[in-house]
């Protein structure tokens, strides 16, 4: 999406050797307030949001510099989840390794949607993305090892590396902590490397790009893989944390959740869909007994955030500090 | 028998596809002419059509007013808020990427739809026949209930009253102008904001006259619209985005190979459609009858 509006971009340096000074201490900020907050608050719930919020930063890096607005990303957190219960569970392969099955299948079925989505743009990728999320969902439906309505359940945590067991929350909790940092690192460092500066190039002006030499589609394609994988990552620890894989992460209710967990956080910044996948994880935490309230106050969000809030929270602070976060 | 199966069954889901068809056919008509002039993919129409269903409930429940009474008024009611709600919001977009487009609408699904379902519950609301198509007769080589002929006759009336609105008249003319260059059309004097908010009123009743038809066959249900919609946004892809006669076809086409899939390969019946998009994308990007933009 070519945000003509968000302020923080327009005045994004090009690719330095350096990391911004503002940037460093957000950073610092984030992970001091992950490593504190199981302390004080219930870690299946912040593991909750630091799956997400590590499924909220893929999606970003495709809208946000990129400008591919995906509609059918729980196609790869869910079934990366699935694979990776399964894994766990039926195989009984080590976390690590469970997870990794789960992220490069994630990897490899965005390879496959990409190149059929790659070739449109705009509301055509949305909706070809979506359809195929789609695809991918009654196809879960359908095949046995998922158990269908079930879905894949007492997924056993294991022993990570064959030295912390996960069964202790505080074990997980840090566990997943890691594997978010890292891949939120990842994402960070594609943004701004030479490779995510030919992003934005083609997010600005694709013919341009195309026309200075660089094979645009093989860029965006990577970049989609890199998405897809980083998703499946969540989707795979999510299923341990949980030790559930179901049919609510492949549904389409999921794709759009994480769009608004991005857009309410702020399109285009790199901690907003941290920040916006917190914030949605908190409400549904408050909201969940109220029922189908919880889809009325993420629909009205939706349309308070697209009418006048278009920046997002992280995207109005890096306004008012005039500076990219 | 037709390659092993008993020509009941055969044309039982012949049937069935050609009803889903209809209103894949209504549905895409109605996206296709919304995304024609307003370049937005109208992620509500789902449920607007469930809404459409509903008003067909309520003024039978409330005022007493029977299925042909439903049949106009709620098209206009639902058109009507469709127009308010391009006046208020939709408006304000159009100087975006039109992928706020697509978000706000996703976001009034789910506020619609939600609101429906905590006031309704999410299982089915009967709504029955009414007494002039009840019944039905028998063609001899299968049973075709009245109302379902009806529904499929209603629905090519619509469908292609609307193609030749558009492809053959005057006012068609406008819209197709307005369609290719708003500055230019509107530096001859046509009123284009107007004709955008009539355009997306009219796109939204289609909507909710396939609601008020598919009342008696699927009950009236809020989660009606949630799912049929991703499948008809697939046949939209297939059909090639923005074409009228286009979505027509498609629509019908899918909706009986769908039928035929449910016969001879069931397993494959809810992806079947996904199936041939991906195959479409690969050979026509476009779509079937679209072009490039």
């Amino acid at each position: 999406m070519s945000t003509g509006d968000t302020h923080a971009e327009a005045q994004e340096p090009a690719a330095t050797a350096t990391v911004p000074h503002h940037q460093v201490v957000a950073f610092v900020l984030m992970v001091a307030f992950f490593t504190a907050a199981p302390f004080f608050v219930y870690p299946v719930f912040l593991m909750k949001a630091l799956c997400f919020g590590l499924f909220a930063c893929a999606f970003g890096l495709l809208i946000g510099y990129v400008g591919l607005l995906s509609f059918g990303h729980a196609a790869f957190l869910g079934t990366a989840g699935y694979v990776t219960a399964h894994a766990a569970k039926v195989w009984g392969w080590s976390p690590e390794l469970a997870i990794a099955a789960g992220t490069a299948l994630a990897g490899a079925l965005g390879l496959v949607v990409g190149a059929l989505a790659i070739r449109s743009r705009g509301i055509y990728f949305a909706n070809i993305t979506l359809a195929f999320a789609q695809m991918i969902y009654f196809f879960c439906v359908q095949v046995p090892f998922t158990h269908g309505e079930d879905g894949i359940q007492a997924v056993p945590r294991g022993t990570l590396l064959g030295l912390l067991d996960l069964h202790t929350e505080t074990a997980m909790y840090f566990a997943v902590l890691a594997i978010f940092v890292a891949g939120f690192l990842l994402i960070y460092r594609t943004i701004h490397s030479p490779f995510g500066q030919v992003l934005k190039a083609i997010r600005e002006n694709e013919p341009r790009a195309i026309s200075l030499g660089y094979r645009a589609d093989r860029y965006k394609l990577l970049a989609f893989v890199l998405s897809a994988a980083l998703s499946g990552l969540a989707g795979g620890t999510k299923a341990l944390v949980f030790q559930l894989a179901s049919l609510t992460d492949v549904h389409w209710t999921m794709s759009g959740e994480v769009v608004l967990m991005t857009l309410l956080g702020g399109l285009g910044t790199v901690f907003g869909p941290v920040v916006g996948a917190l914030i949605m994880v908190t409400l549904e935490h408050y909201l969940a007994q109220l029922g189908a309230w919880i889809t009325i106050v993420q629909g009205a969000i939706f349309v308070v955030c697209v009418l006048t809030f278009r920046r997002g929270v992280v995207g109005e602070v890096a306004r008012l500090l005039k500076k990219p976060l | 028998m037709f390659f092993g199966v008993p020509a009941q069954a055969l044309f039982g889901q012949l049937l069935i596809g050609l009803i889903n068809g209809s209103f894949y056919a209504m549905l895409s008509l109605g996206l296709s002419v919304i995304f024609g002039l307003l370049n937005i993919i109208n992620f509500n129409h789902g449920a607007l059509y469930m809404m459409g269903a509903f008003v067909a409930y309520f003024l039978l429940q409330w005022a007493g007013l029977g299925y042909w009474c439903a049949l106009l008024i709620a098209p206009i009611v639902i058109g009507l808020v469709g127009v308010v709600l391009e006046r208020t919001m939709l408006k304000r977009l159009y100087h975006l990427d039109h992928l706020y487009g697509l978000l706000l609408t996703f976001g009034l699904a789910l506020v619609i739809q939600g609101a429906f379902r905590h006031a309704f519950g999410s299982s089915g609301l009967p709504y029955t026949i009414p007494g002039e198509l009840a019944g039905g007769r028998n063609l001899g080589f299968m049973f075709l209930p009245n109302y379902r002929a009806w529904v499929i006759v209603c629905s090519l009336v619509v469908c292609f009253g609307t193609w030749y609105v558009i492809e053959r008249t005057k006012l068609g003319s406008y819209l197709r102008a307005a369609t290719e260059n708003p500055t230019l059309v509107r530096a001859f004097g046509v009123n284009v904001p107007r004709m955008i908010t009539l355009t997306y009123g009219f796109g939204v009743a289609l909507a909710a006259l396939a609601g008020v038809l598919a009342a008696p066959i699927y009950q009236v249900n809020p989660l009606m619209g949630a799912d049929l919609i991703i499948v008809v946004f697939a046949v939209v892809v297939i059909g090639g985005l923005g074409s009228i006669m286009g979505s027509i076809v498609t629509g019908f086409a899918l909706g009986i190979v769908e039928g035929l899939t449910k016969v001879f390969y069931p397993e494959a019946s809810n992806t079947v459609i996904f199936v041939i998009m991906a195959v479409v994308l690969l050979v026509r990007p476009a779509g079937l009858f679209g072009r490039e933009r």
